[in-house]
This record gives structure tokens, C-alpha cells and sequence, in this order.
């Protein structure tokens, strides 16, 4: 099985890989006159694109467009300096996914405040936080819940397992995204032009391939599910141009080996127990209905937004353009500020800081020369 | 003598006099030079080198080390890269109150070891305890003194074509030791490559004229230290990502957490330029040594107008790596 | 979005398991894929198996590549 998974990044089928997708575009070329455009959804896509020099071998012949894939970078502000404030508060310990620590606030980020005595702790495996609640009763442990559908689930193992341990100093502060409001919204604004999607494929491990139904029942635009190795991105490209040079819309599995048709059940039963929908508010976007999960009201004990208030004022404004780039309308490079007022020991804007944002990945891996 | 370190041990009375005789001088011994309040030593009439480095780690045993091996072969290290033979080590301490005597000899006995094992004497030395909670357990620096020899060292001068090498794989130390912590649950077989590499690289130099300069990739890591080279140098440096040897499990931990072994700390590993015609010669003469058995070319100058460093991708594609950003985060996205 | 690694399953408990990846091992939850066996490969994501790896169609995926490759090479041959 192993030699099978590293096939994925064997030079000697990606390297031919490049070139059969070069010579598909080509084709795409000829018959429409211009590049074929593709959003791929996830910031992990975006970095592996990068990380891999996929992206760059294929920049003059296919346009890769950054989607709203991030979930740091898709946070709205206000929701940012909630977390930075809420870290304020005494007694009071946060846990946090690594990606939260740089992530910069109006005024100041979460390591800011670690440095200055506040305690604030980067846990790889969430349910680690219940074990510090459980050492740490005379404190409020918070978790700060970001993500998309792959990570949702998690925060829901945490919340039973807080419950099934009674424990009554835990809260998650739920801040969380879903690919599928966020699509609808970009195909509804209308604002990027785009022969299909390279669907995300860690988040369709929960969602499955039936889910993406709406983008060609409703939409008419094609999707691949695609992989993030070297070998699975391309050719979730080669298959998207593929589609595209038909002019057909179809939900194309790329991944099968871990996406079934309909997603794990297991992880639905869980999310189906613990949350309900809620509006969301997206940087650059504002808010969607219904475009994240919070806990149903019979888990308010362990929501923090219902158990603690935080008061943040206008967010602070600057040049940053992380919210057009999320939505795909201009590439990092674009903004007045990439590079110089912004880069990854400055970072303006979250696309920055985060390791898979948009613009963290082209200035960590897309600058040839400079 | 006592269990634990006390403030006592550290206001220069019977307490101290007693550390100093049973822990350090058992260990370093009780030299000529040692007898005044600064240690007389005699260096031939050549030019010399002089480095100093101080050590905190957390765990301060990790597999493979000690915080005491680590403050020899540190030093040692930042000497012999620069072309010099290590002679003398200064040392000084600052311990915890209430740090585990035992502890400390076992780590004053690292320290005797390494200094044995690289031909370096320990000269001088200094305790001082500090209040529980002003310090973690025990920090410790020294100074090195190293001698430079006639007719041998680094050119400081590249040419396009030069080879960089490194002398074995990345990220072995920043490995062990962020897993020793044992925060993370995950569990690596592997210990930390913390090692002098003095006679090794003396080696090199004796018998190679080609070599252009030698740096050790510790903290930042080895695309750090590159990229410090590129830019004082004002070079164009570029290494393959294929051929940059890691170690499996220091890929799997990395791949577990987002972290990427191009900046993963070492502790016994040198990076060599060198002209391209003596490339075979040096890594000849360091494989022969355990901490060079996987010594490999991983890339090449390619050019002296622009002070960057870049990495080719498997596909062929290039990209530029800058210095470490910040300290690394285990990672979801 | 998310990152996601394969790791074969060494040793099972009820809720836990031991993955191996590369040769360095961790402890990952398997409450999300209850039917995990011995020898599996799972993908994991914040300390949670999300995922048991299909050999099968990930052997057909390699297949497919190497095909598409294959043509190619046949037809520069030509």
C-alpha cells in the first residue's frame, strides 16, 4: 500500500503528467482562445499547488484561481479581534489550532498576547483540551473552533466528550465555515468566470461526491474532487479540462480511495447531534444565512459565545485586499501591499499569515526571482 | 552532598566550594590552569578564533543528548566550521533552585565526555543558582577558543558550478527534541544527530583547497543557513528538494504537523561549499565518518550577481526560500 | 483547507489507535471510523482518523495515471 500512496509523488508519472495537461490545455486553447480558469476551493489545494511547483509549471497554460478555501483567512475581522479579546478575559486558558497564533487583529495577534502572560496553548489534537480543563477546574478552558468540514466534526467529538465527563469549565467559541454557501454565493455574484472546480479532498471525506449535485443540476458548472499529492492534482486538472473541452457539467470523483458517494455516515450522526446551522459572516464577503455550524441550544454550556461576552469596536481598517482575493477576483500579487508593507513577518492580512493562505503561498513559494 | 541545588550552593560558601569540587572538577578535572581566578592558558603565536553560544533546551535529556553534550558540540562546532581547531571551553551555569544534583552531574559528565571525545580542555567555569521559577532547571553557556592553522581553511571565494553539501540528513535534532517533550503524543524513533564535528571537518580541510565555506544549519535550519550564505555572499545558491536527504520519520512527523524539515533545527550537521572538482574528494573524506555517512551534493552556485537561494521542485519548477518565518505552529490547514 | 495524512493503523483499542507514518508513531481517535482494522491506512486530521484508505481504488488511480503516461510515451514512440 505504501509504494502505491508514493506513486502519488513520483517524478516519472508527474513529470509526463505536466505534459499531458500542457497539451490538454493547449487543445482548451485552441478551441475557446483563452486559458481555462479553475478555482481550486482549498487553501490545502492552494498550498500544494505551490508547495509542489504544479502551479508554476502550469501558470501560461491554465489559470488557477484561489477559492474561499482558508478558513483563517475566510474569518471576517470583527470575529478575529472576538478571539484576540476573548483571550483577554482572567482566569482563562485558550487552546488553539497552530494557525490562529499569527493571525493579525486590529490591534494585536493571539502570540501578542501569550508573550505578554496570557495563557494560550497550540494543541495539534483538540480533545487535548478537555484534558486540560479537567487539570485546570478553577479555569475556563475555550477552544477556539475554526475550520471547515473536515475540522467541524472534531469540535463535536469534544463537546461529547466534555459531556460525557461532565465537565463544566469547557467551551468551544464556534466560528465555523461550509464549502457550499460560499460556492453558491461566488456562482450567484457572478464576479469569476470559471470552467469548473477542484473540489476540496479532505473536506469531501465528510461531504461525499453526491454533495456536490447543486453545481450541476443548479449551476451547470463542473467539479473534480481531487487530491493534494503531486500526481492527484494534476490530474484532477487534466480530468477538469477534460470536462471543460466537453462542454458537459459532472461531479468527477478523483479521489474514490477516500471520498465515498455520500461521505462518512459516522461523522454526519455526530454533526447531526451536536449543531444546527447559523449565519456566518465571511471577510470581504459579509455575512451568508446559514454558511457555518453552531451547537444546538441544549449544548449552550459549552459555547462560550453564550457563556462569555467580548466587546471588540470597528475592526481597523487597512489597504488589504485578503477579501478579493478570497473570492478570486485579483491573485495576491495584485495588492499594493504584497511584499512590501506585507509579508509573512508582517502580515496585514490573515492570506498572509496563514500557511495556506493565498498570498503566504505566493510569496513562500510562487516568487521564481525577484 | 545534598539532592537538590539550593540558593546556598550559589553564595560562594562551603556549599559552593563543595558543587564545585564534587561535581565539576570530578568531571573536568582540576587542571594547572584552573588554580587563580582566571584560567592562564598558552595558544601558539597563530590568529585565533573566539565564539560563544548559550543553551536552553527543554527536555534538557532528549534522545540522543544532553543539554551538556549540546553546550560542547555547539561550540565546537561554530569553531571548527570556521576553519579552526578547537583548543579551550569556558563554561558557566545558571541553575534552578531545587534542580536535581544528579542531574546535573549526569549533565557535567556529557559535557566531560564530549570535551574528551573532541580534544577540547575545559578551562574555566561558573555556577550561579537563581530562585525557583526565575529559571527552567539549567541554562547553560560557553565560550570556545580555537586556533586557526596555517595554510588551511575556507576561501570565502565561489565559484558558478561550486557544490553544496551537506554531511547527512535535516532535521534529526529538531525532531527528537520537540517529540522528547512529549506534548505532541507522537513517538520517533530517532535521536538527536547532536555531535562534534571537528575531526571530521579538520579532516576535510587537510586535504581539500576547494572548500569555500562551512557553516552548521542549527536553529532556522538548513534553508535558513543557506539563505544567510546567499545573501552575505551575494550569490546565487540552488539546491534540489529530491536529493536534500530527511529521514522518513522526521517526513512523517512533518507531514502530521505542517512543518517543513528545510527549518527543522540540527545539531551535528555541516553545510560545505566547495569547487566542483573536489566535490567527490570531500564527500569521500566525510562519509568515512559516522556523522557523515550520508553526506550528499544537494545542490549547486549557479550565479554571483543576486544573493538568493532557490529550490527546484521534483517537477523541475524553482521557487525562492526565504529565512524562517517565526516559530512553527503544528498546523490543520 | 485541511491537511490530511496517511497512516497505517499498528494497534487498535476501542476509541484510539496507534498510527504509524513513515516510521514515527502516534495515538489518533477512530471514533469516526469505527471499522478500522489492523494494517489499514486512515487519513488523519487533527488527531482523528477520518478515513479508511481504499487499496483498491487507490491502486486503479495509480493505474489511470500511468496509463494516460503510457499513451503519451506510445505516441512520442510513433
Amino acid at each position: 500500500m505504501l509504494e502505491i500512496l508514493k506513486q502519488s509523488s513520483n517524478p516519472e508519472i508527474c513529470k509526463p503528467l505536466v505534459e499531458a495537461v500542457i497539451e490538454k490545455a493547449k487543445e482548451f486553447q485552441q478551441k475557446f482562445g483563452r486559458r481555462p480558469a479553475f478555482m481550486e476551493v482549498c487553501g490545502s489545494h492552494t498550498m500544494s499547488l505551490a508547495r509542489t511547483g504544479v502551479k508554476q509549471c502550469l501558470k501560461d497554460e491554465v489559470n488557477l484561481i484561489s477559492g474561499p478555501g482558508c478558513p483563517v483567512c475566510v474569518t471576517d475581522q470583527r470575529s478575529i479581534d472576538a478571539m484576540i479579546a476573548l483571550a483577554e478575559g482572567e482566569n482563562r486558558i485558550i487552546c488553539t489550532f497552530g494557525d490562529m497564533m499569527r493571525v493579525p487583529g486590529s490591534n494585536k495577534t493571539l502570540l501578542d498576547s501569550k508573550i505578554a502572560g496570557k495563557d494560550i496553548r497550540v494543541l495539534y489534537s483538540p480533545v487535548e483540551a478537555i484534558k486540560i480543563a479537567e487539570e485546570n477546574p478553577d479555569k475556563e478552558v475555550i477552544f477556539l473552533g475554526v475550520g471547515f468540514e473536515t475540522t467541524i466534526p472534531i469540535l463535536t467529538l469534544m463537546v461529547g466528550e466534555a459531556e460525557k465527563r461532565s465537565i463544566g469549565n469547557f467551551s468551544i467559541w464556534m466560528t465555523t465555515k461550509l464549502v457550499e454557501p460560499v460556492l453558491r454565493y461566488l456562482l450567484d455574484a457572478g464576479e469569476v468566470n470559471l470552467d469548473g472546480f477542484l473540489l476540496p479532498g479532505h473536506v469531501s471525506i465528510v461531504l461525499g461526491e453526491n454533495s456536490y449535485k447543486y453545481l450541476v443540476d443548479e449551476y451547470h458548472i463542473s467539479g473534480v474532487i481531487t487530491g493534494f499529492e503531486t500526481a492527484e492534482l494534476l490530474f484532477g486538472i487534466y480530468k477538469s479540462i477534460e470536462l471543460a473541452l466537453t462542454g458537459q457539467a459532472a461531479i468527477i470523483n478523483n479521489h474514490p480511495s477516500i471520498v465515498t458517494k455520500t461521505g462518512n455516515q459516522v461523522i454526519h450522526q455526530w454533526m447531526d447531534k451536536y449543531l444546527t446551522e447559523c449565519d456566518e459572516a465571511w471577510r470581504g464577503i459579509g455575512v451568508i444565512p446559514n454558511s457555518g455550524l453552531d451547537l444546538k441550544p441544549e449544548y449552550s454550556q459549552f459555547n462560550a459565545k453564550k457563556r462569555f461576552t467580548v466587546e471588540v469596536g470597528e475592526p481597523r481598517k487597512t489597504k488589504c485586499r485578503c477579501g478579493e482575493v478570497i473570492r478570486g477576483l485579483i491573485s495576491p500579487n495584485e495588492c499594493s501591499l504584497f511584499g512590501k508593507a506585507c509579508h509573512p513577518m508582517n502580515p496585514v492580512g490573515p492570506c498572509m499569515v496563514s500557511a495556506e493562505g493565498s498570498c503566504a503561498a505566493y510569496y513562500q513559494y510562487m516568487r521564481e526571482s525577484f | 552532598m545534598e539532592k537538590f541545588i539550593s540558593l546556598a550552593h550559589g553564595d560562594g560558601g562551603e556549599l559552593s566550594h563543595r558543587l564545585i569540587r564534587d561535581v565539576f572538577i570530578n568531571a573536568f578535572g582540576d587542571g594547572n590552569e584552573a588554580m587563580f581566578d582566571a584560567a592562564s592558558v598558552i595558544i601558539s603565536n597563530s590568529k585565533i578564533a573566539v565564539t560563544t553560544d548559550s543553551f536552553v533546551i527543554k527536555p534538557i535529556f532528549f534522545p540522543g543528548g544532553s543539554i551538556g553534550k549540546l553546550a560542547v558540540a555547539g561550540t565546537v562546532n561554530d569553531l571548527a566550521v570556521s576553519g579552526a581547531k578547537p583548543v579551550y571551553l569556558t563554561c558557566g551555569f545558571i541553575i534552578e533552585e531545587g534542580f536535581p544534583v544528579a542531574d546535573l552531574r549526569q549533565i557535567v559528565l556529557d559535557m566531560a565526555n564530549e570535551a574528551r571525545k573532541t580534544g577540547v580542555v575545559i578551562v574555566a567555569g561558573d555556577t550561579k543558582v537563581v530562585e525557583r521559577g526565575s529559571a527552567d532547571g539549567v541554562y547553560i553557556n560557553t565560550t570556545g577558543i580555537g586556533v586557526y592553522q596555517p595554510n588551511m581553511g575556507c576561501s570565502l571565494e565561489f565559484e558558478e558550478g561550486d557544490a553544496i553539501i551537506v554531511s547527512g540528513t535535516i532535521g534529526d535534532h529538531g525532531i527528537a527534541v520537540l517529540t522528547a517533550r512529549g506534548e505532541l503524543g507522537i513517538t520517533v524513533p530517532i535521536n538527536s544527530d547532536c555531535a562534534s564535528l571537528n575531526t571530521m571537518l579538520d579532516e576535510v580541510l587537510q586535504h581539500s583547497k576547494g572548500v569555500r565555506i562551512m557553516r552548521d544549519p542549527t536553529r532556522g535550519g538548513l534553508a535558513t543557513t543557506l539563505v544567510e550564505i546567499a545573501e552575505d555572499f551575494n550569490i546565487t545558491m540552488k539546491i534540489n528538494e529530491i536529493d536534500v536527504p530527511v529521514k522518513g520519520e522526521v517526513h512523517g512527523v512533518c507531514d502530521l504537523l505542517g512543518f517543513d524539515p528545510l527549518y527543522l533545527a540540527n545539531e551535528g550537521k555541516a553545510i560545505i561549499v566547495v569547487a566542483e572538482n573536489e566535490r567527490n574528494k570531500v564527500i569521500d573524506i566525510l562519509r568515512e565518518f559516522p556523522e557523515g555517512e550520508n553526506a550528499v551534493v544537494i545542490g549547486t552556485i549557479i550565479g554571483k550577481e543576486k544573493g538568493q537561494l532557490l529550490l527546484e521542485t521534483p517537477l523541475g519548477s524553482k521557487r525562492i526560500l526565504n529565512r524562517l518565518s517565526g516559530t512553527m505552529f503544528p498546523r490543520i490547514c | 483547507m485541511c491537511v490530511g495524512v496517511p497512516a497505517k493503523v499498528v494497534k487498535k483499542n476501542e476509541y484510539s489507535a496507534i498510527v504509524d507514518v513513515m516510521g514515527s508513531q502516534t495515538t489518533v481517535g477512530i471514533i469516526f471510523v469505527p471499522d478500522v482494522n489492523i494494517g489499514d491506512y486512515v487519513i488523519v486530521h487533527a488527531g482523528q482518523a477520518m478515513s479508511i484508505v481504499d487499496e483498491t481504488y487507490a491502486k486503479q488511480s495509480v493505474e489511470e495515471w500511468r496509463k494516460l503516461v503510457d499513451a503519451r510515451n506510445s505516441e512520442a514512440i510513433k
